[in-house]
């Protein structure tokens, strides 16, 4: 067991991977919200620098997936998660794991674009801030905002504040705070769900950049964008027992994104994601 | 759809026939109806002058009766008995803003952790944290007169047995409004959403940097708020100060430790409006207006700073 608190470098040298190593292996990991099952018998494996997306229908457990990923579950004290869950081969529940470590090696986007209410240039200087790496400030801030795509459409005005700026640029604003604490995997939430198309499309491109440098995992509920960005694509689907009164999430299929659209093995993916049912 | 033609007589017939109908409908509204709403809104605006005639009346009083006192003398001057004339609220003011001072340094820290705690930390599914909050809410209706009664047997006495100095009258007002205190500081911390919170952890901050760098920054305004209108509060308490040795006669300037007793404004002001004379009752309205004017100011620049600085969501 490696102490993860203390050597966070550890998984940072593991950069230099090849495409197919693995960042994420889950076994069988199933949540508990309050003692009820939100997602059970997940076991999937997830590739460095690919776009691997999450899709199905609402209420089967994507985001509460997603949210195992970074410890974010454990912000809510009745969420309970079980199985094996190794990131690049380390127990990512392991007694010894420091959640806040975890969090910073696996960043996070959400739904709803979150900037602080600061100006842009401390929204992107708040992570490398609060991580005591505060010299060449200027210059991690102008690297994050070029990453994200949005230095061009800021880089007059970084001391207004975030929240003049439009949905979409705020959404990258968000995707640039979290690569300027240059995270190892960013774990995306529906990012695009609050947002116009030209936005959506804006941020698509971004992922498909950024995924050179990052492993990507997204959470959408348009098949088409898992279709455009993805390189892999998990199908997850609401399952009732005998009783229909409990309902959790269960992984259907997994496979190349390619694969899961033109020729699914499970005739419940391709219902889905031909729309006969959704 | 032919049959919906404008063109067709039948139609336009339906159509007039329809409108007429729906026109007397809305021009005959029940009288009673109208009566009812216009007595309520009368009542309501009743309710409204009653509260701003009470204000009005004092407001008035105070000026027409305290207005001859009103010089510079008021506030410069040490109260006097003999000489009414020259007399003024100089250590009742410096023991005021002594004693606000003191329960500003207390309710800070103390309130602002206190809320912290309720909101971030505790879990609300726990008895002992609901049991908390309720008796928070429960102290700040408790009477000043009781937390005077506290003062005495547990700070000017008994465990804490500081005398009867202008500290212990400090501590005294700050337990009387830290319920207030932390109140809006919970209201406030509440405001600031929860995607905040999580965009901040989820960038690798620990909870203390959250709390630290996100939600204190952005609820400050409405905690600063309900500091001043805290504040103001402590500053026209006049009961529990008696208590805990509030002297009503000062004639020197107060220090926070010193045990030859303090005064405060509203205490002397009581003082005043006790004698017979009409020049002391004179004073008494001009203290009034005074600290009238000083507290509306505070409230006004509370109002002001919520307005300006409260964060939107």
């Amino acid at each position: 067991m490696v102490d993860m608190a203390v050597r966070p470098e550890k998984f940072q040298s593991k950069r230099a991977g090849t495409a197919r190593e693995k960042v994420f292996e889950l076994n069988g990991i199933d949540v508990f919200y309050s003692g009820v099952a939100a997602v059970k018998g997940i076991s999937m494996e997830i590739h460095r620098n690919e776009v691997t997306a999450l899709i199905g229908p609402s209420g089967c457990g994507k985001s509460t997936l997603l949210r195992c990923l970074n410890r974010m579950n454990d912000l809510i004290p009745a969420a309970e998660v079980q199985g094996e869950l190794l990131y690049h081969g380390e127990d990512l529940y392991g007694p010894t794991v420091d959640p806040v470590q975890v969090r910073k090696l696996i960043g996070m986007v959400f739904q709803k674009p979150n900037p602080f209410p600061k100006s842009i240039y401390d929204n992107v200087a708040f992570g490398p801030r609060i991580l005591g790496e505060k010299d060449d400030l200027d210059a991690k801030v102008e690297k994050a905002l070029r990453g994200a795509a949005l230095w061009e459409e800021v880089k007059d005005r970084l001391q207004d504040n975030a929240f003049g700026l439009s949905g979409g640029q705020q959404q990258r604003l968000c995707i640039a705070r979290c690569i300027a604490v240059s995270p190892d995997v960013i774990l995306m939430d529906e990012p695009c769900s609050a947002l116009d198309p030209i936005s959506t499309g804006k941020i698509e491109d971004l992922m498909v950049e950024l995924k050179d440098e990052f492993s990507i995992v997204i959470v959408t509920h348009n098949m088409q964008q898992a279709a455009r960005v993805s390189d892999r694509t998990a199908f997850l689907m609401v399952e009732l027992d005998a009783t229909e009164q409990n309902r959790w999430g269960r992984l259907v299929e997994y496979d190349e994104t390619e694969k899961i659209f033109t020729n699914p093995a499970d005739k419940r993916t391709e219902d889905y994601v031909s729309g006969k049912v959704g | 759809m032919p049959g919906a033609d404008a063109s067709v007589p039948r139609n336009r017939l339906a159509v007039a026939g329809a409108r007429a109908t729906t026109l007397a409908m809305l021009r005959d509204q029940p009288r009673g109806d109208v009566i009812r709403n216009t007595v309520f809104a009368g009542l309501l605006l009743l309710a409204v002058l009653i509260a701003l005639a009470g204000l009005l009346a004092l407001l008035i009083q105070a000026f027409a009766k305290g207005s001859s006192a009103l010089s510079l003398d008021l506030i410069t001057n040490p109260p006097s008995t003999a000489f009414p004339e020259k007399a003024g609220y100089r250590p009742a003011i410096i023991g005021s803003l002594q004693l606000i001072a003191g329960v500003i340094l207390f309710v800070v820290p103390v309130g602002i952790g206190a809320a912290l705690y309720l909101e971030e930390y505790a879990d609300k599914s726990r008895w002992w944290n609901t049991l908390i909050e309720v008796n928070i809410q429960n102290l700040a209706a408790v009477p000043s007169i009781i937390y005077g009664i506290l003062g005495l047997a547990f700070i000017v006495r008994g465990p804490l047995d500081l005398g009867f100095i202008l500290a212990a009258g400090s501590l005294t007002l700050a337990l009387l409004v830290l319920p207030m205190v932390i109140i809006a500081a919970r209201e406030a911390i509440r405001a600031v959403p929860d995607s905040i919170r999580q965009g901040s952890l989820a960038l690798g901050a620990t909870k203390w940097q959250t709390i630290r760098t996100q939600v204190l920054p952005a609820s400050i305004p409405g905690i600063a708020t309900g500091v001043i209108l805290a504040v103001s509060r402590a500053l026209g308490e006049t009961a529990p100060l008696l208590l805990v040795g509030a002297t009503v006669f000062v004639t020197f300037d107060p220090t926070p430790f010193s045990p030859d007793g303090y005064s405060a404004m509203p205490v002397q002001i009581f003082n005043y409006a006790l004698r017979p004379q009409e020049e002391f009752q004179a004073l008494a309205a001009a203290g009034i207006i005074v600290m009238l004017v000083v507290l509306l100011a505070m409230n006004s620049f509370a109002i002001w700073l919520r307005n300006r600085y409260e964060q939107r969501w």
